[in-house]
């Protein structure tokens, strides 16, 4: 098992290689870069000037030179300053992080939470009015465009109703603290959260309901049943645990990405997450902090297989790695 | 005597009884199994409807997809924009935001064009581009994990490395980049759709492969690819007969999933400015409409029935993408 998970590890960081330069490249290719459009607004500035600002910012020379002096710096955990904001990159993704974070992982808890039981009980009454009606709204949720659905809330609530604000995290100019800061907190996040929990359903209760079916149908839930047993311990007590080993895995493999930020939804509430700041940096050609971040996303991906498929191995002692 | 005839009756029953036996092929099976699910039914229907509205619908439809209309302030009388005597009077301007009238049965959006109209051709084009996508993945996909899967080894290696690599690029963020630089190398309006389908294309291949490596390593081991390679046939034929249809299923559930969500995608990217744009009416872009407060607040005619149109497709797609990975799953029957 150890000699498994280093052996990943160290395909892992080929991949991130790859990835990385792939990325790189194709931001260097983007037509404009920041100095440009710094001094864009000032008409006295040379070219000689320009180039001197370039190779300050470390953007100078060529694609291949530009990557290796990033590589140098990325393995030693150093991914340069943003453009943008004058800091570590390494900084500005970690504090921004938490508010993704914060925002994704209340979302994924409300949805287990609505996910699974109705999951296991659309699966026990397959083909019924309930399975249908359980099933139709799960697909209709993950069918929904996020950035339609968000302005769906905001036009009732928001604008409508008048009970929750707009956009952003905090009440600007209230400058609350202690508990009324979180509660005014909370108060914005109620709408994205709405976003994320409804589009985000469907999967976890079609993967319950999936593996529930495919478990209620095993040998050993029959046996249980022709034992006499309760309707209900056969299915939460030998069936539901079982379906229960899939989903583990399924949620670990997601526990990474819960960092990575939702661009549309932070984007249209503006919540200073990672993913509205991914969408500043496109518009700045902000390359140290884009190139931190999606390679940030790709670290987070690989460690989502990754423990999903370490997981697998510690729920279910049937899997093997060599 | 009596012993034979009730044999001879017994004979006449069995005989009778087979011809009433309905022999189903495993195909027939899984119609059996899809039509008796009522969502994907639903879906179904959802889509031939749509798909009548987008394409039939333009033929009955008066007006353009990107027709102007013009309004006599003082008169309310309605001008078209080829009219160009009328619209040159001071008092004519552009009628947008026209309210829900028998001439513009949703309205006018903020240009002043027909929102009904243009919902119909942004369906078409949500269809059209979603459709192209998913065959330009599938293509690439298919190829790659049959390789993969089938070969193993160092090729296998390679192809899973790169499919790790393509997997790990986060696609929004990446289409905000390349559509940048779309617009600095000039690329026409009505090309971009065309570059905006390869490059989705080439970036979303990686599940596919990835799937289809794994349903060609276990159907690799199963016993009839055993018979099939002692029986000594090529290797091109036990590609073709044996491998590539036993992975027709999944293959399917896949691309009909895919389709929905290359929809949301496409919509995504028009929403944010990146996708397609004029002269195409995408569904995205016409609900971007509601980035406009007053729009937003007053206007529900012209960000509504785009986004419900778009919430149609995509759960049509997914109903029978549902219906069929549960028709072909015969672990899913009870």
């Amino acid at each position: 098992m150890k000699q498994y998970i280093i052996r990943r590890i160290l395909t892992s960081i080929i991949v991130l290689f790859g990835v990385s330069f792939l990325l790189y490249g194709i931001i260097r290719m983007m037509p404009g870069d920041f100095v440009q459009q710094m001094t864009s607004g000032n008409p006295e500035i040379t070219a000689e000037q320009k180039e001197k600002l370039r190779e300050q910012y470390g953007i100078g020379g060529s694609v291949i030179e530009g990557y290796v002096n990033w590589v140098k710096g990325a393995v030693k955990l150093d991914f340069g300053d943003s453009f943008k904001y004058k800091e570590p990159v390494m900084k500005v993704i970690s504090e921004r992080m938490w508010v993704s974070f914060s925002l994704a992982a209340i979302a994924l808890i409300i949805e287990l939470a609505i996910a699974i039981p109705l999951g296991v009980i659309a699966a026990t009454k397959q083909y019924s009015k309930t399975d249908y009606t359980i099933v139709f709204f799960a697909l209709a949720g993950i069918s929904l465009p996020s950035f339609f659905f968000a302005a769906l809330l905001r036009r009732v609530f928001a604008i409508g109703l008048k009970v929750l604000p707009l956009s952003g995290m905090v009440t600007a100019r209230a400058h609350y603290t202690g508990i009324a800061y979180y509660l005014d907190v909370a108060e914005h996040f109620i709408l994205p959260i709405t976003v994320f929990v409804i589009l985000g359903i469907g999967s976890w209760l079609r993967y319950t309901r999936t593996n529930m079916l495919e478990v209620l149908n095993m040998d050993y839930v029959r046996t249980a049943r022709a034992k006499g047993l309760d309707e209900r311990v056969v299915v939460f007590k030998h069936a539901f645990r079982n379906t229960l080993i899939p989903i583990v895995t399924f949620i670990g493999a997601q526990i990474p990405a819960l960092f990575s930020g939702a661009i549309i939804t932070e984007g249209i509430f503006s919540i200073p997450g990672l993913g509205k700041a991914a969408i500043d940096a496109v518009n700045e050609k902000d390359l140290p902090f884009l190139m931190g971040y999606l390679v940030f996303l790709a670290v987070l991906t690989l460690l989502g297989t990754l423990i999903s498929d370490i997981l697998y191995a510690v729920v279910d002692p049937r899997v093997r790695y060599n | 005597m009596a012993d034979s005839q009730t044999q001879l009756k017994h004979d006449k029953e069995t005989i009778e009884f087979e011809k009433n036996q309905v022999i189903l092929t495993p195909g027939q099976l899984i119609m059996k199994r899809f039509f008796r699910n009522k969502l994907a039914i639903l879906g179904l229907v959802i889509i031939i409807a749509v798909i009548l509205f987008a394409y039939i619908g333009p033929i009955f439809s008066p007006y353009g997809e990107y027709e102007l209309f013009y309004v006599d302030q003082n008169t309310g009388v309605e001008y078209h924009m080829d009219d160009k005597e009328a619209i040159k009077s001071p008092t004519v301007g552009v009628n947008v935001k026209a309210p829900i009238s028998k001439a513009h049965i949703l309205g006018t959006d903020t240009d002043g064009r027909d929102v009904f109209t243009r919902l119909m051709y942004g369906s078409r084009i949500s269809l059209e581009f979603s459709i192209a996508v998913t065959a330009i993945e599938m293509l690439i996909g298919i190829t790659l994990g049959g390789i993969a899967g089938y070969y193993g080894g160092k090729v296998d290696m390679v192809i899973m490395r790169l499919v790790e690599i393509f997997y790990c690029i986060p696609f929004v963020p990446l289409m905000l980049i390349v559509s940048s630089f779309m617009a600095a190398f000039g690329i026409a309006p009505e090309h971009k759709i065309y570059w905006l389908m390869l490059i989705m294309g080439l970036f979303n291949w990686s599940g596919v492969t990835r799937m289809v490596r794994g349903q060609v390593l276990t159907i690799r081991e199963m016993d009839y690819m055993a018979a099939a390679e002692a029986s000594g046939i090529s290797v091109r034929k036990k590609i073709f007969k044996h491998l590539i249809p036993n992975c027709i299923p999944i293959i399917i559930v896949m691309a009909t999933m895919d389709l929905g969500s290359f929809i949301i995608t496409e919509s995504t990217l028009s929403y944010l400015g990146v996708g397609l744009s004029t002269p195409f009416a995408s569904l995205g872009s016409m609900v971007n409409a509601v980035n406009d407060q007053i729009v937003m607040e007053n206007y529900l005619n012209i960000w509504m029935p785009p986004g419900i149109m778009l919430l149609l497709i995509v759960m049509a797609f997914n109903f029978i993408g549902d219906g069929l990975r549960d028709a072909f799953d015969p672990k899913m029957k009870r």
